[in-house]
């Protein structure tokens, strides 16, 4: 399992933001988020501070603004509810090009739009400058269960192994004509599904036997020594300090 | 469009977030706890491939109507299949591995998340099933129904959690009545697909390998009698 570390949303760079530990990176997400979610929605311009941070956070990652943004559309389905609320809200009532659209309604999407967009962009950025095996690094330095790391490990040693097995077995079936388009036609589909279920379990037994002969005793390995410095805390929690600033000028100009 | 079960930032506010955060660790501690009981450390890394399996299996698409597509939660599946708290703990590390690294569903509702799908998903799912498991241990036909049903209340009532939620901190203008109506409906809809996907996949499984459903664990019904039989 030399290969295939990487998840799509990694950008490997040479840079402050993805040498800082991992661990770091993971806390400063949180509570920048965090941060983001307590700030009352009328305090707008509070909302371009937490854009101009995260702007800095990528160009000291040498992240292309573009790249985030481009990725940054997953976020689509809560954008139907955040469309909806103008149209459906109670009074008082604001015209706006011939629509009569409630104030509160307004206000209600600005705030799952801005706040949404934010904790999207911030997900990204720690998903570009963290690889997938720097992230177990940070779960088990952040002491998570050892069951819990463990179930992550292999989890994502073998996403990719059993997701490419699902791909092979819907092309599979296509290559043999197969076009569902209603709920009833999704048989195959399902019994697909039953039957990667098997492979899945039954490809963990015979990881697990593996496991046992190479001499498994439950533990993960401790897999790199903490050089975590206190400056480093510093350096990485910067940003959020900026963050937190930010949230009470907002509580104090809203 | 079933992933409108993953709520993003800023849905609820700071409070509610941190209080079902709380809720989240709590009940996933209690689920570590109960399923060293299914499995030790040492057969963790059967979790671990279940757990990549239900990735895998969000990322199939079904079809519900032309132009409409939909994909499995799993949380009544894997109540099914591996029981309710090893189920548990692996969708909540899918959830934290989709927030983390693939930014699908909000850092800070990361908490309401794994509280709506991993925990009152799964043990609803689990405790229908345990309701319906003398059907279910009556043969295929009743198994196959008992998994359609878990899955459906499964999936209205985990998006119950988010009316719940909406009620206690949300931060947008919509009446709650019309969050309950769209919610519910929208996931009555989602729950029929999600439940016939799940009863024809534990179908599936019972068929070729009835000593890995966790639901019949435990006695020896009909139906293993009569696949070890043939």
């Amino acid at each position: 399992m030399g290969a295939g570390h990487a998840h799509p949303l990694h950008l490997p760079r040479e840079s402050v933001v993805h040498r800082l530990p991992p661990q770091i990176k993971i806390v400063a997400a949180f509570l920048g988020v965090l941060c983001v979610v307590a700030t009352p929605r009328e305090a707008f311009p509070v909302f371009a501070g937490y854009l101009a941070v995260l702007v800095g956070v990528w160009v000291a990652a040498r992240i292309p603004p573009g790249w985030i943004l481009r990725r940054s559309l997953i976020e689509a389905p809560f954008v139907v509810l955040a469309v909806l609320l103008p149209f459906t809200g109670p009074g008082p009532q604001v015209e706006w090009l011939g629509l009569t659209l409630s104030e509160p309604g307004l206000l209600g999407a600005w705030n799952i739009l801005v706040k949404g967009t934010l904790g999207v962009l911030t997900s990204l950025t720690l998903a570009a400058t963290t690889p997938m095996r720097d992230l177990l690094v940070g779960l088990q330095r952040l002491h998570a269960p050892a069951m819990v790391t463990t179930i992550t490990t292999l989890m994502l040693r073998y996403m990719e192994v059993i997701a490419g097995e699902a791909r092979r077995m819907r092309l599979a079936r296509l290559s043999r004509g197969h076009d569902p388009r209603f709920l009833w036609q999704a048989g195959a589909t399902a019994r697909g599904v039953g039957a990667l279920f098997l492979r899945s379990y039954e490809r963990g037994e015979r990881v697990h036997l593996a496991m046992l002969s190479r001499g498994w005793t439950g533990a993960m390995p401790v897999l790199t020594a903490d050089t975590t410095t206190r400056a480093d805390w510093v350096r990485g929690l910067a940003p959020v300090g900026i963050a937190a600033l930010l949230a009470v000028t907002g509580w104090v100009i809203a | 469009m079933v992933t409108a079960m993953h709520m993003s930032d800023g849905l609820v506010n700071a409070p509610t977030a941190l209080l079902f955060g709380a809720i989240a660790v709590v009940g996933l501690a209690f689920c570590l706890m109960r399923a060293r009981a299914d499995l030790d450390e040492r057969t963790a890394p059967m979790a671990g491939l279940v757990t990549a399996f239900v990735f895998a299996v969000q990322m199939i698409n079904f079809p519900i109507l032309p132009g409409a597509s939909g994909h499995l939660l799993g949380g009544a599946l894997v109540a099914i299949l591996v029981g309710p708290y090893v189920g548990a703990v692996c969708i909540a590390i899918v959830l934290l591995v989709q927030a983390l690294l693939f930014a699908d569903g909000g850092l800070t509702a990361l908490g309401t998340n794994v509280t709506n799908m991993a925990l009152i998903g799964v043990f609803t799912g689990y405790g229908v099933a345990l309701l319906l498991r003398r059907l279910a241990r009556r043969g295929k036909g009743g198994l196959v129904a008992t998994a359609f049903v878990a899955a459906f209340v499964n999936t209205v009532v985990a998006s119950l959690g988010f009316v719940l939620q909406y009620a206690a901190g949300g931060a947008g203008g919509a009446s709650l009545g019309t969050v309950f109506a769209l919610m519910v409906g929208l996931h009555a809809l989602i729950g029929i697909g999600e439940g016939v996907i799940t009863a024809a996949t534990v179908g599936a499984v019972a068929a070729v390998r009835p000593d890995l459903v966790y639901l019949l664990r435990g006695t020896a019904p009909a139906l293993v009698r009569k696949e070890a039989s043939a």
